[in-house]
């Protein structure tokens, strides 16, 4: 059983239909990138698997679990899905701890005492246990990117989704993000990641999925589709990257 | 260390000096002293020098007159803030609950947006005294079972629906501030709606407008003098019965340092409040 199907997924902005059918299986503990240029879609099908979006066809099944049914609880399913943005998106008058641990009490039921020391550990394990009392203004891009990972973590979800989790940070900060990543997917966790870092997408990536105008047009193991692609749309687009010395 | 200690003076500093102006700090607090000395000796000069100034000193500015009535209407005052407490703790909570029914989403809820929306439109449109002289003068006509018939409660009754009008614009305002990626960061932790708006939005919001909120409650504060007009004994009543009993106009100018006594201290906390919050997230630590 995969741990994430998507059948026929199609979603338009009124006129503007930025997926137009897309098809993508994820196999527990892969690790699948999705590149392309912005605006190809590659947020948008992030949102919709977390169900920030309605879709307007197609299916998105979990763990055999259809979610695009009618009648599901999405609080249940988000639960089980955990996404990263671009912006962070920290809440800003809460602490770091309170951040991490909102969720797991209000939504979970834990306890308190269970939830800070579930907090506490993760923190501690992405380098920010001396962080647990600051507000998120304090910190730096980085940090603050690696709180908003440990906060979807607490809720220990089956699912990571990274949505392009580094394009808003400063040049030197990006590593520090990439690695608790890579320390994820060593961990066996299974990721869907937007990224715009093709040398990142090449060592981490089980498969590389190029979309391109609303459609996976082409997909693979890293090596084949970042070093041969076969498609010239997707030659095209990963000339423009060489050209901007990005792989 | 030294650092720590220059950062909590920072933000006082920058401040201090944004409202004397340009210049160093010393030199800007010696102009605006000079400058403050000489605007109101002008001003003093002006008015005592007017030809009417001696009748206006006798009616307005009369030490006896102040005496003599300043008691009897600070004890009319307890009624202006006694009905400024209750009406507040109703108007807060009232005007949250019309803000976030306003805010919810989708075509189920647009009878109860329309009639949110309805509600604060009527009430801002109608001036306050009407509402107060409607209401107190009908309503207990209509002798409803258990209801007070006092107009002072009824005026109370007014002035809650009048600023619950204010105020749920001013909450709105604030929810439609919180950037909406909060409530998706919030949604999909799994959280439900409602407990996205009570823990990620509303803090976020009502932090916003707490500025706004006070306004609204000092303007809330000098028209419960509103209800006099209907015969209830409060400071400006008081002050006009006094008035019409020795002619002499100084009533009212004790009846507006009691307002002002209460209204300027909740501007000064207000702005403490602010400042508290501001350096306790720039500085991170104990919350």
């Amino acid at each position: 059983m995969s741990a994430l199907a998507i059948e026929g997924l199609r979603k338009s902005f009124g006129r503007n239909e930025v997926l137009r059918g897309v098809d993508l299986d994820v196999a527990e503990h892969e690790v699948v990138c999705l590149i392309g240029a912005s605006g190809s879609g590659k947020s948008t099908l992030l949102r919709c698997v977390n169900l920030l979006e309605p879709v307007d066809a197609g299916r998105i099944v979990v763990e055999g679990e259809e979610i695009t049914a009618r009648g599901v609880d999405v609080n249940r399913i988000r639960r089980r899905i955990g996404i990263v943005f671009q912006a962070f998106n920290l809440f800003p008058h809460m602490t770091v701890l309170r951040n991490v641990t909102l969720a797991p009490q209000k939504a979970l039921g834990l306890s308190r005492a269970d939830a800070e020391r579930n907090a506490h550990e993760l923190l501690a394990r992405f380098g920010l246990a001396d962080k647990a009392r600051d507000y998120p203004d304090r910190l730096s891009g980085g940090q603050q990117q690696r709180v908003a990972i440990v906060r979807a973590l607490a809720m220990r979800p089956d699912l990571m989704l990274l949505d392009e989790v580094t394009s808003a940070l400063d040049p030197e900060l990006v590593a520090e993000v990439l690695e608790v990543i890579r320390e994820l997917a060593a961990g066996g966790m299974t990721m869907v990641i937007a990224t715009h870092e093709m040398t990142f997408a090449r060592d981490i990536a089980d498969r590389v999925c190029f979309l391109d105008d609303g459609v996976i047009l082409e997909q693979g193991p890293p090596a084949q589709v970042l070093g041969a692609p076969k498609e010239p749309r997707t030659q095209r687009f990963l000339q423009r990257i060489v050209d901007a010395g990005r792989l | 260390m030294a650092s720590e200690g220059d950062r909590r003076a920072g933000p006082a500093l920058e401040r201090r000096s944004r409202i004397l102006g340009a210049g160093s700090a010393r030199n800007g607090v010696a102009i605006a002293t000079g400058s403050t000395v000489v605007v109101f000796v002008l001003l003093a000069v002006a008015i005592t020098h007017a030809p009417g100034w001696h009748e206006v000193r006798r009616t307005f500015f009369d030490w006896h007159e102040f005496k003599a009535s300043f008691p009897e209407i600070a004890r009319a005052f307890e009624l202006n803030v006694k009905i400024f407490c209750i009406a507040e703790v109703f108007i807060l909570v009232f005007a949250l609950l019309i803000a976030v029914l306003r805010s919810l989403p989708g075509p189920v809820f647009f009878p109860l947006r329309l009639l949110a929306i309805a509600y604060a439109d009527f009430f801002r449109g109608v001036p306050t005294i009407l509402v107060i002289a409607i209401l107190g003068f009908g309503a207990p006509g209509l002798a409803l079972k258990g209801v007070p018939t006092s107009v002072t409660f009824w005026a109370a009754v007014a002035l809650i629906l009048v600023y619950t009008a204010y105020v749920s614009e001013v909450y709105r305002a604030g929810i439609e501030s919180v950037h909406p990626s909060q409530e998706a960061a919030a949604r999909s932790l799994g959280l439900t709606r409602g407990q996205g708006l009570r823990y990620v939005i509303l803090p976020q919001a009502v932090r916003r407008v707490i500025p706004p909120l006070l306004n609204d409650f000092i303007g809330l504060q000098k028209d419960t003098a509103l209800v006099g007009t209907l015969g209830a004994v409060e400071a400006f009543q008081q002050s006009s019965i006094d008035t019409n009993a020795t002619f002499n106009y100084t009533p009212y100018l004790a009846a507006a340092v009691l307002f002002v006594a209460i209204t300027i201290p909740l501007a000064r906390f207000t702005d403490w409040l602010i400042l508290r919050d501001r350096r306790r997230r720039q500085q991170g630590g104990v919350a």
